[in-house]
């Protein structure tokens, strides 16, 4: 295991936002991904998830620490670099799936080609290539905008996955999806690991979170590495919680608005 | 270990031209109709713009072809004095040399109807013919007599298709000779010269020593006897009086000196009273065309410009929009390893192919537009390829004006902020 090159390394990474005040969103944290492991990284919404994910995936800089990914210090890197190695090192797979409505499911996936300098002729190939991986091959040709959830999140992963990335990074890979339909796109996940992918997975769920090789829980800007097994018990309590509060503050949210909006409409019918 | 230690240089991300291309076509063709709508003004405005070219072209055109250098060359001075009844004949006997010692002259030479006396009253004026009226009385063709002198012939470019012209000789001294027109000719019968041949101008016999084959200008007179005027002056007295028509003198002048000519003809031949001379000068034909240029011209350009100005704000608008709508798309392409540089790159691309699009439809409309006007009107089009060929050049030069500021707000978008959306 310690034999493994390093994918990520983390040593002594922050992340401040300037103020005032400062807003310290991920605290000095060390941490290293090796290569082909599975980790989750689970919190609360606001519990400096994004940022984690931000700094991880190469669309922000640290305020502090060093970070490696592929051991390049990625703090001597310019702005065109970073996006090189974004681009050829990392797949994002989003929440939102980000694909592209009016294109073929064929073309979401060569989209990913498009930057890298891939030749033309062997990107359609490589495209249908991992679409049959992720086993929509016979959707290939599919505008993304009439394919199904759990579809959909599938071409995204295998747009992540066609430049063969030395790190797939999932951002809530199943937050818009339903539970059957997210169990699929989980499953496949679970098999790109054994395939030998290094997977990281950002998540609020526990439930997602508890098929880690290894789990990370982060709160309040702080990262504990804890056990994936522990994640299903008491965890999902207390990220629950969390939740019922923030929830039961949104309902309070709402229905003061609601109660604005009923007495504005109030006087203005008065005053007609 | 790979790639461990000092920065492993990566290896840069890249956005090819055909690339470029691709993504913009697919972009337009994800939402046909936007795209139609948006090309509406840059349409509009390179459809008015080589319309307007090829129309002003084509009315030029026109211009030329009805003033060309042999009009352009050609001055009639016509004797209009105050009272014709008691003015005396216009036009000295040396006219002739008067008109061709003035620079940028090539030839000179009056000419007139005479008014010859009838015998018999007859209404249709003097009847010639190619018999003696003692043998043929009251036969004969109604034919134009003209009196003219040798210059004229040299105006109007007289060419002898049978004898030969007359010339100073016979002017001098009055010779009882005429030429006939080809279809004067033809109409007497007349087809050879060498039985030396006389046609009767009423009784008056006079003999033909030349057949005029082709003349440039005043056509009427292949459908004339031409006699000197000398011997017309001497048979049938001076041009005057209420009677006949005003004798005139045909100037031929050198190409672009009519004007110059024009103003100096009367003093030249009548430095006492040259007031009494309607000279009548060529349009110039530059002048014309100018007006045409300037009139229409002007107006239309202004309105293909700003045809072309609301096709530009009308691009600029729809990618801007577009930009704004494919924010989460941008992130994305971010993401993806794309540079800001590329964004914009795809952006400018897109907007300068909507124009290219615009130009390359406005400038078959152009053109559909200027063919059309010119067979309603039996005109012969004319489509300088300078105005045409450019013409979708200026469409795509448009979009890419409109699509800067937009592709500068996209390159600009923090694929963080992109892809929280």
């Amino acid at each position: 295991m310690s034999a493994r090159a390093p994918v990520i390394e983390f040593a002594g990474v922050g992340r401040t936002y300037p103020g005032p005040p400062p807003v310290p969103a991920l605290r000095p944290a060390d941490l290293v991904i090796r290569r082909g492991e599975y980790v989750t990284v689970v919190g609360p919404s606001g519990s400096g998830k994004s940022t984690f994910l931000n700094v991880a995936g190469l669309l922000d800089r640290p305020s502090e620490g060093v970070y490696r990914l592929d051991g390049i210090d990625t703090a001597t890197l310019n702005e065109r670099d970073r996006t090189a190695l974004r681009g050829r090192r990392i797949g994002f797979v989003f929440q939102s799936f980000h694909l592209l409505p009016h294109r073929s499911s064929m073309e979401n996936v060569m989209l990913s080609l498009l930057y890298t300098g891939a030749k033309r002729k062997e990107r359609r190939a490589r495209a249908l290539e991992t679409l049959e991986r992720v086993g929509l091959g016979h959707r290939a040709h599919a505008p993304a905008g009439r394919l199904s959830g759990g579809e959909r999140q599938r071409v995204a992963i295998a747009r992540a996955l066609v430049n063969r990335p030395s790190l797939l990074l999932c951002d809530e890979p199943t937050g818009n999806l339903d539970t059957t339909t997210a169990r699929t796109v989980l499953a496949l996940i679970d098999e790109l690991h054994a395939d030998g992918f290094t997977v990281l997975v950002v998540t609020h769920d526990p439930g997602v979170a508890s098929r880690g090789e290894r789990a990370v829980v982060i709160r309040d800007g702080v990262l504990r590495e804890t056990d994936p097994a522990s994640l299903t018990a008491e965890a999902v309590q207390a990220v629950q919680d969390a939740q019922a509060v923030q929830v039961a503050q949104a309902v309070q949210v709402a229905q003061t608005v609601h109660e604005e909006q009923t007495v504005h409409q109030a006087q203005s019918r008065c005053v007609r | 270990m790979k790639g461990r230690g000092k920065a492993a240089p990566v290896k840069q991300t890249r956005f090819a031209a055909r690339d470029a291309l691709d993504e913009a076509t697919a972009a337009m063709l994800a939402r046909p109709a936007r795209a139609a709508l948006t090309v509406l003004g840059t349409l509009l405005g390179v459809a008015a713009f080589v319309a307007v070219l090829g129309l002003t072209a084509t009315a030029s055109g026109q211009i030329s072809k009805r003033f060309t250098a042999l009009a352009a060359t050609e001055i009639t001075v016509e004797d209009a004095p105050e009272d014709r009844a008691t003015a005396d004949f216009a036009f000295p006997s040396d006219t002739e040399q008067r008109l061709t010692a003035l620079n940028g002259v090539r030839a000179a030479g009056m000419f007139w109807r005479p008014t010859i006396p009838t015998s018999e009253g007859s209404e249709s004026g003097v009847l010639v013919s190619a018999r003696p009226p003692s043998i043929a009385a009251g036969q004969g063709e109604p034919l134009t007599v003209t009196a003219v002198s040798p210059g004229y012939l040299e105006a109007v470019h007289a060419r002898a298709g049978a004898g030969r012209l007359f010339d100073s000789f016979h002017q001098r001294t009055g010779q009882r000779v005429c030429l006939l027109g080809r279809a004067a000719a033809s109409r007497l019968g007349i087809t050879r010269l060498d039985g030396q041949p006389a046609v009767f101008v009423g009784p008056t016999p006079l003999t033909v020593i030349g057949i005029i084959d082709e003349v440039d200008r005043q056509s009427a007179t292949l459908l004339s006897v031409l006699v000197p005027s000398v011997t017309a002056t001497n048979l049938w007295g001076l041009p005057g009086g209420l009677q006949g028509e005003a004798p005139k003198v045909l100037v031929e002048t050198r190409l672009g000196a009519a004007p110059l000519i024009g103003r100096q003809a009367a003093l030249a031949i009548r430095p006492d009273q040259p007031e009494r001379f309607k000279v009548t000068v060529p349009p110039d034909p530059k002048q014309l065309k100018e007006q045409v240029d300037t009139d229409l011209g002007t107006l239309f350009l202004a309105l293909a410009g700003i045809c072309l100005v609301i096709g530009a704000v009308g691009i600029a608008n729809t990618t801007l929009v577009a930009v704004l709508e494919r924010t989460g798309e941008i992130g994305l392409r971010r993401s993806l390893g794309a540079r800001g540089r590329h964004i914009a790159a795809q952006f400018l691309t897109e907007s300068a192919a909507l124009g290219l699009l615009g130009g390359l439809v406005g400038t078959s409309l152009g053109v559909a537009a200027v063919v059309g006007v010119a067979i309603s009107k039996d005109w012969t089009p004319i489509l300088e390829p300078l105005a045409v060929l450019p013409a979708p050049a200026v469409g795509a030069l448009t979009g890419l004006l409109a699509g800067l500021y937009p592709a500068w707000r996209a390159s600009r978008i923090e694929p963080i902020e992109a892809l929280r959306r």
